[in-house]
């Protein structure tokens, strides 16, 4: 089908931007990359007002290395965080991740801040963002504030973001030095579809597992932490015994959904798989 | 309504289009330029591919109005200034197409491949193409002419 029939801007600056979108009693969406937006208006799975085309703003460009954190524009699209060397060095995990999102056509347009702001539960960069212990930076008509993580994502497409506010950085702790792992490994049908399920990991190795955080993504109703297989992980070397652990009780007291693609029980399985699959081959390195 | 100046093949053109229009629609309808083919509408079969500022994109999730300030390259535009000839006799030689429906969109994202002057493997061409599905072929000879062409350069 085609879009509905909609009003676009195309603002140039961030603070025009904020005051079109202060008027909450319009239904108005940001138009990102679009990739999903564009998808979804196209299939009438929404009628807005307006979109407001921020591919325009270049203060939500760049990716930059301040102190010991990266800050990533909300408008880097996929294909500059792939082609990023910075990225690369200082945060392997996203460069690795970046690999199955999508196509080369859907990753030249498609931006880190519009996956963070849809927050697909199948989506590898929200899981990403929460693996790596990043914060979202959020601005609205006149204030600046930081959410972690953590606190981010809160249900089905349902996040921190108020209306009239817009993501405009992604910070993350730079995970370039040597002490750093991660691990990172998805089940889809198909390279490129959303996944079934997935594993994303980030750790401190110095002997011993130090700050695991792992995220699951595509089993519940948004990226989540697998905490009990974390605090199997810290204290004691990365083994097969402590992986075996780790990988049995990865979905303990985590809500795992079905979907068109694979059963709870699949879901759960494949989560098992790929936990241990992928920090077995942090081992063998 | 929105106006834009855009570059299409190398024409700049300048024209106000519907806001909702997409960009593989106003090529053609309002450019007859039909080379663009429209398959999924939303993102998922890569027969709309275009270039966009040089890169692949799908034609059908960029707004017309979007393609403000752009250079917009279809296949009629690559195959015009001669960038596709190699491709062409590659997919001619190799039979990598039937019905010719996803040819367009192969051929633009085969191209960006090709451009990149990087080496690759098949594996690497496979994945490049993924998002362009082909129902005719079975890809083997897609991915048998664009290795021609990649790995002869």
């Amino acid at each position: 089908m085609k879009l509905p029939d909609i009003d676009y801007t195309c603002p140039t600056s961030r603070a025009d931007a904020l005051a079109i979108l202060s008027d909450t009693s319009r239904d108005i969406r940001v138009l990102a990359g679009g990739q999903s937006l564009l998808a979804a208006l196209n299939f009438r799975l929404g009628e807005p007002d307006l979109l407001v085309d921020i591919n325009r703003i270049e203060d939500l460009q760049g990716i930059a290395v301040v102190g010991d954190c990266v800050q990533i524009g909300a408008m880097t699209r996929h294909a500059q965080l792939a082609d990023s060397d910075v990225i690369a060095q200082h945060l392997p995990l996203l460069s690795r991740a970046i690999q199955e999102v999508a196509h080369p056509a859907i990753r030249h347009r498609g931006t880190f801040g519009g996956s963070v702001a849809l927050a697909d539960p199948a989506a590898e960069l929200p899981a990403c963002l929460l693996a790596c212990n990043g914060r979202i930076v959020i601005a609205g008509a006149n204030s600046e504030r930081t959410v972690n993580a953590d606190d981010y994502f809160l249900g089905l497409y349902e996040t921190a973001l108020q209306p009239g506010e817009l993501i405009v950085r992604i910070d993350i702790p730079s995970h370039g030095n040597s002490r750093h792992r991660f691990a990172f490994d998805e089940f889809a049908r198909r390279h490129g579809d959303f996944a079934s399920a997935g594993i994303a990991a980030t750790w401190q190795d110095d002997g011993t597992v130090s700050d695991a955080r792992i995220a699951l993504f595509g089993l519940s109703d948004r990226p989540v932490r697998a905490s009990t297989a974390e605090s199997l992980l810290n204290g004691r070397p990365l083994g097969a015994t402590s992986i075996a652990a780790a990988a049995d009780m990865v979905t303990e007291a985590i809500a795992v959904y079905a979907d068109a693609t694979a059963s709870e029980a699949m879901k759960r399985h494949l989560a098992r798989v790929l936990l241990k699959r992928a920090l077995s081959k942090c081992l063998a390195q | 309504m929105k106006k834009i100046r855009t570059t299409i093949n190398g024409e700049l053109i300048t024209t106000t289009v519907e806001a909702r229009l997409n960009l593989v629609d106003f090529l053609r309808n309002d450019q007859g330029l039909t080379g663009s083919h429209v398959g999924c509408e939303h993102g998922v079969c890569g027969a709309c591919t275009v270039l966009y500022d040089g890169n692949p994109v799908r034609g059908c999730l960029v707004l017309a109005a979007q393609a403000d300030g752009a250079e917009i390259t279809t296949v009629e535009g690559a195959a015009e200034s001669g960038r596709l000839d190699r491709l062409h006799s590659a997919f001619l030689k190799h039979n990598a197409l039937q019905c010719g429906f996803c040819t367009p969109g192969m051929l633009l994202t085969a191209l960006s491949l090709v451009e990149s002057g990087k080496p690759c493997s098949r594996d690497d061409i496979r994945h490049h193409i993924a998002g362009n599905y082909c129902r005719c072929t079975g890809y083997q000879a897609i991915v048998d002419a664009i290795d021609e062409v990649v790995n002869t350069q």
